[in-house]
């Protein structure tokens, strides 16, 4: 029955799921289980290796999602209606502000309200931070590769493209020896 | 730079992002944050700052909103052109899912081995804290600037961001309030935009 969701259906649904999900992949989760298991596209209990394998891939997670969910239902034009229909909304809007901003920048109520903003913007990308290193850095040497990171990129002008690629090899040489061949 | 190669230039650096995020919005910003503000210098910290607040204010992923918004301010920067801005924003946007798609349709069809696979596990181990200190750097961009000349640091304030004391003591706030008060990064940068306000 599955091969009998129209396209356009699979996008407008998903379209409703991206307006309504503010803050990414995590507050979309419970969107996408009541607009889904509704309609009997996906059974829940589905739903928890899909969040999986969606966060364990690269790139945004609410795409990965939409791809995926898409895939189930109509192959790979579904997962392409799928995951058009959830960037719509806020790219639309996205759009729409940036066009505007562009005019507002100058005004001294949104410059000065903005001066307020930038402080608390850097703290909410230390907030998760913190937790994510209080989640994966158990060990010293985990603590070492954080530290490391950071100087490499903060201080010494190094690109986060070439420390993710390196840790990348090594973490998996390392792995491939120590756990996968002896 | 001809309107062309500035698209093409735009959409390598987005699809090289969308392949190498691993660990979610976060550590996608402090790829877009180096790309857009230190390596190609398309944006100024403070703008680049603007932009993250308003992506975590709207609907949708934070990393997709900038991404759309940074395209955008990239070619209506260079053009003064709107229709050019939508174009960057479309390359930026698309650019950045294109690998998502050709990773997540291969691992729809190896399923199963791929969610038990040690080696991905054990690499993936690696991965997160260097992701942790890339998050770390890309807040610590927005803070101050390193400027090396020869064996010597210069460094110095992001002003734009930290004109005096009070926008420290914001960020100590903010910070507490989002720790330990769980306060909700939309009600916070609203706060913010009345603190600042008052303040300024």
């Amino acid at each position: 029955m599955n091969q009998q969701v129209p396209l356009w259906k699979i996008f407008l649904v998903f379209a409703k799921i991206g307006a309504f999900t503010i803050g990414g992949g995590y507050a979309m989760i419970p969107i996408i289980q009541a607009e889904l298991s509704r309609r009997g596209w996906i059974p829940d209990e589905d739903l928890p290796d899909i969040v999986a394998l969606s966060q364990s891939a690269p790139g945004v997670m609410a795409v990965n999602i939409s791809i995926f969910a898409g895939h189930r239902l109509r192959g790979v034009k579904g997962s392409i209606a799928a995951t058009l229909g959830s960037i719509t909304p806020s790219f639309l809007i996205i759009l729409a502000i940036a066009m505007f901003f562009t005019a507002f920048r100058d005004n001294p109520f949104v410059e000065r309200a903005f001066q307020g903003i930038r402080p608390v913007v850097i703290a909410l990308i230390l907030v998760p931070m913190v937790n994510m290193a209080r989640k994966c850095c158990l060990r010293w040497w985990h603590w070492v590769l954080a530290g490391g990171s950071l100087v490499a990129v903060a201080l010494l002008n190094v690109s986060p493209v070439y420390i993710i690629l390196s840790v990348l090899a090594i973490g998996f040489a390392v792995t491939y020896f120590k756990e996968v061949r002896p | 730079m001809s309107i062309a190669a500035l698209l093409l230039q735009l959409a390598w650096t987005f699809l090289v992002i969308g392949a190498l995020t691993f660990g979610g919005g976060y550590a996608m910003l402090s790829l877009i944050q180096n790309e857009v503000v230190v390596h190609h210098a398309w944006l100024s910290e403070s703008a680049f700052t603007d932009i993250v607040a308003i992506s975590q204010m709207t609907p949708g992923p934070i990393g997709i909103n900038s991404a759309t918004y940074v395209g955008y301010d990239v070619l209506y920067g260079a053009t003064g052109s709107h229709l050019a801005g939508v174009f960057g924003s479309m390359t930026a946007t698309l650019a950045l899912m294109l690998p998502s798609f050709v990773i997540m349709l291969l691992v729809v069809r190896f399923y199963t081995r791929f969610r038990t696979s040690r080696l991905y596990g054990g690499t993936m181990a690696w991965l997160k804290p260097a992701v942790v200190g890339l998050i770390g750097a890309a807040a610590v961009i927005l803070m101050v600037k390193v400027h090396w000349d020869g064996w010597v640091p210069e460094v110095s304030l992001v002003r734009d961001n930290f004109p005096d004391w009070k926008s420290w003591g914001l960020l100590a706030a903010a910070f507490a309030a989002s720790k330990w008060g769980r306060v909700n990064p939309i009600l916070l940068i609203l706060l913010a935009a009345a603190a600042g306000l008052i303040l300024y």
